[in-house]
This record gives structure tokens, C-alpha cells and sequence, in this order.
């Protein structure tokens, strides 16, 4: 059943677009990874549409072929089974997101505001207008039931003091994919001197998600 | 002491058990508005005061109340958006039909936030693709087995399984289900997953 293999259309730093063929396994594999990143992270990622998209269609082909194969079969029940697993890892992934965009909103969009032409956005469409109706939801609602009710020099509140940001010097464990020579890491207190490091292939670290946040999003660290 | 009610009302949020949502409190709401017109109103004199009748003295409770004021603000939105964020929390636990016991907890304006947001999120969940979108509220816990054996808390009725059959949910009775087709009735109390 699952022997098809499916489309990744991903877009390159030119902006053009790059077809990547993945088999039903790779695209899971790259769906895992994308939520194990997504957990872990403490800020929003890049949005990985692409994959939500095949993956969506993939549960929809292994759906069609259940409906047709023949009942009492045990292959049905492990692919249902199958089905269960990705749809989890899926709305889990989709779930992490949506919450990260409700707690950092005015923050997630205004990066958005203000990102450049060539800069991967990190929102989908769908997540941008559902961020930008969670944020005039609250905001009208704050206005209506307190701030105009409020004298004059408080009727306004800047969302961006007062809602908090995340916290990008947590700590966080990865393991390496792509060796990395020459890594700077700057120092946590003014005692200490910036020094470098070499992550090699293979091995895990525990480390400050700013020092390493560019090589989650170019895929040379995973996090876990 | 100013401020004080205020601070009941973060108090208030602060005692209640995790997610739980007390009932919307207007009253104090409606005194730290006053307080704060109050405030406001006595600020306003006195800076006249100081500019016109030349009173330097009345600085520092200007300055003092003004931070009151401040304070009555942050105090008053903290409360107001953890509320919200408690009401969010509600659509996930309990789907888009909330118990009546919590609706009336909610004022009226906190109960369009529910809708608006409710609206906001079904849009969403629908343009995941597919025929009609992604149910993300489903599938919270990863899945360990396809079928589970639960127990009817209620009489709930008729209740259809995928492969055409459908299952009479009366009180007592107990059922093998799939998983995924139970889970929101046992959030929502219905049902019972019987771990033997």
C-alpha cells in the first residue's frame, strides 16, 4: 500500500523552487522531525507546510485503500494502526504550533511585520490569518471590557511589553546530523570568555538554543 | 490601601486550582475601574494645582498615584487574560459545547471570545486539507491500542461506528470501541476507559 512516492516542493535560498521526491517513509521520517523540533524548541519554528500537505494526502490514500481492501483482514488493522500513529504525530506537531503562536503572538507577528523578501516565514497562510484573528479577538475584547473604560492616558496597552517573549537561552539536547566545525558560544555571565566548539557527527549535546538555533532550522542538528 | 482591590482579583486567579475558572468577578472589576476614575480625577487637580499655583510639594503623590493607576491596569489585564487563557483552555478540554455549570462563570463578552475564537479555529482546522480538514483537537495522547473497552456513565444514545454499525450507549453497558471514536466522549464524561 504504501509504495507511491510523493512530491516535496521545497524553495531554495534563490527562492526557486526544488523538487525533492521523498518515498511514504522518508516524508514520515521528515514529519518526525519536524515535531520533535517543534517540541523541543522554545521559539516558533519555520513552517513546513510542504510536509503537512503530503502527509494529509498520504493519510488520505492509505484511508481510500482501507475502504477497499476486505474486512477482517489483519493487514487493515496495522495499517489503521499505522493511520492512528501519524495522525497523532501530525496534530501533535500542528497542536505545538498553534499554542506557541497563541502564547507569543504579538511577537510572532510582528516578526512577520517586519521580515525581508527572502526570509522563509514562520507561519503558514492559514496560521497567519488564525494569529492575526486570535490577536484582534483579545485586543477588542481587552478595549471593550476595561481599557476604554480606563482614564485617557491608559486606554492603550503595547502588547509587545506586556505579553512575554520566549525564552531563547533555554537549554536544549540535540544530536548532531551534519558535523559543524567552529561553533561560537558566547558566554552566560560576564566572567566568562566566548570560546569554540566542534559538534561532530553523531554526538549530543546539551546546549543554549540561541548558540545553535540556525543549524535547527538548516537541518545540520536535530533536536531531542 | 489602594490597589488592594486590585490585587484580590490576581489573588483570586492565583488560588483557584490549575485551570479552574471561578466566576467572572464584576464587581471588583467595576471598583478598580472607579478607583482608577478616582485616581485620575484627584492626579488631574493637583497638576493644575502644581502648574498654576506654582504647588512643587504635590509632585511625589502625583508621581505615587500615577503608579497606583499603573498598577491597577496591569493588575486588572492579568486578570482579564488569564481568564482567557483558562476559557481557551476549555475548547480543548471539552470541545465546542461547554458544560453550563462553566458558561456561567463567563460574562457575556468572555463568552463571544469563546465563540470568536472557536470560529477562528475551525477555520483553521479546516483549510488543513483533505475533504474537511484535520480535527486537531482529537488524537491528544498517543495511540497504544485501536480498540479500547469502555463503560457507559451515561444514557448517551445511539452511537454510529465506522463500519455502519452503531452502538446503543446505555448507563452500565460496556463496549469494545475504537479508540479514536471515543476519546471525546470520555473527556466529556461520558464514557469510561476500563483499564483491566
Amino acid at each position: 500500500m504504501m509504495t507511491e512516492e510523493l512530491d516535496v516542493s521545497g524553495q531554495d535560498s534563490d527562492g526557486g523552487s526544488e523538487e525533492v521526491v521523498l518515498t511514504p517513509a522518508e516524508l514520515i521520517d521528515r514529519l518526525e522531525q519536524a515535531w520533535m523540533n517543534e517540541k523541543f524548541a522554545p521559539e516558533l519554528l519555520e513552517t513546513k507546510s510542504e510536509i503537512v500537505e503530503c502527509v494529509i494526502e498520504q493519510l488520505d490514500h492509505m484511508e481510500e485503500n482501507l475502504r477497499r481492501a476486505k474486512k477482517g483482514d489483519l493487514k487493515v488493522s496495522i495499517h489503521q494502526m499505522e493511520m492512528e500513529r501519524i495522525r497523532y504525530v501530525l496534530s501533535s506537531y500542528l497542536r505545538c504550533r498553534l499554542m506557541k503562536i497563541e502564547k507569543f503572538f504579538p511577537h510572532i507577528l510582528e516578526k512577520e511585520k517586519t521580515r525581508g523578501e527572502g526570509e522563509p516565514s514562520s507561519l503558514s497562510p492559514e496560521e497567519f490569518a488564525f494569529a492575526k484573528e486570535y490577536m484582534t479577538n483579545t485586543e477588542t475584547y481587552l478595549k471593550n471590557v476595561a481599557l476604554k473604560h480606563m482614564p485617557p492616558n491608559l486606554q492603550k496597552v503595547d502588547l509587545l511589553k506586556a505579553v512575554p517573549k520566549p525564552d531563547l537561552d533555554s537549554y536544549v539536547f540535540l544530536r548532531v546530523k551534519e558535523r559543524q566545525e567552529n561553533l561560537l558560544v558566547e558566554p552566560e555571565t560576564d566572567e566568562q570568555r566566548d570560546y569554540v566548539i566542534d559538534l561532530e557527527e553523531g554526538s549530543q549535546h546539551l546546549i543554549r538554543y540561541k548558540t545553535i538555533a540556525p543549524l535547527v532550522a538548516s537541518g545540520a542538528v536535530q533536536l531531542i | 490601601m489602594l490597589c488592594e482591590k486590585a490585587m484580590e482579583l490576581v489573588r483570586e486567579l492565583h488560588r483557584a486550582a490549575e485551570g479552574r475558572l471561578p466566576a467572572f468577578n464584576e464587581d471588583g472589576l467595576r471598583q478598580v475601574l472607579e478607583e482608577m476614575k478616582a485616581l485620575y480625577e484627584q492626579n488631574q487637580s493637583d497638576v493644575n494645582e502644581a502648574k498654576s499655583g506654582g504647588r512643587s510639594d504635590l509632585i511625589p503623590t502625583i508621581r505615587f498615584r500615577h503608579c497606583s493607576l499603573l498598577r491597577n491596569q496591569r493588575c486588572a489585564l492579568a486578570y482579564l487574560y488569564d481568564r482567557l487563557l483558562r476559557i481557551r483552555a476549555l475548547r480543548w478540554e471539552y470541545g465546542s459545547v461547554l458544560p453550563s455549570a462553566l458558561r456561567f462563570h463567563m460574562s457575556a463578552e468572555e463568552m463571544e471570545w469563546f465563540n470568536h475564537y472557536k470560529k477562528s479555529l475551525a477555520t483553521y482546522m479546516r483549510s488543513l486539507g483533505g475533504e474537511e480538514g484535520l480535527d486537531i483537537t482529537q488524537d491528544m495522547k498517543p495511540p497504544k491500542s485501536l480498540y479500547i473497552e469502555v463503560r457507559c456513565l451515561q444514557d448517551y444514545g445511539e452511537f454510529d461506528v465506522d463500519d455502519g454499525t452503531s452502538v446503543l450507549l446505555k448507563k452500565n453497558s460496556q463496549h469494545f470501541l475504537p479508540r479514536w471514536k471515543c476519546e471525546q466522549l470520555i473527556r466529556q464524561g461520558v464514557l469510561e476507559h476500563v483499564l483491566s
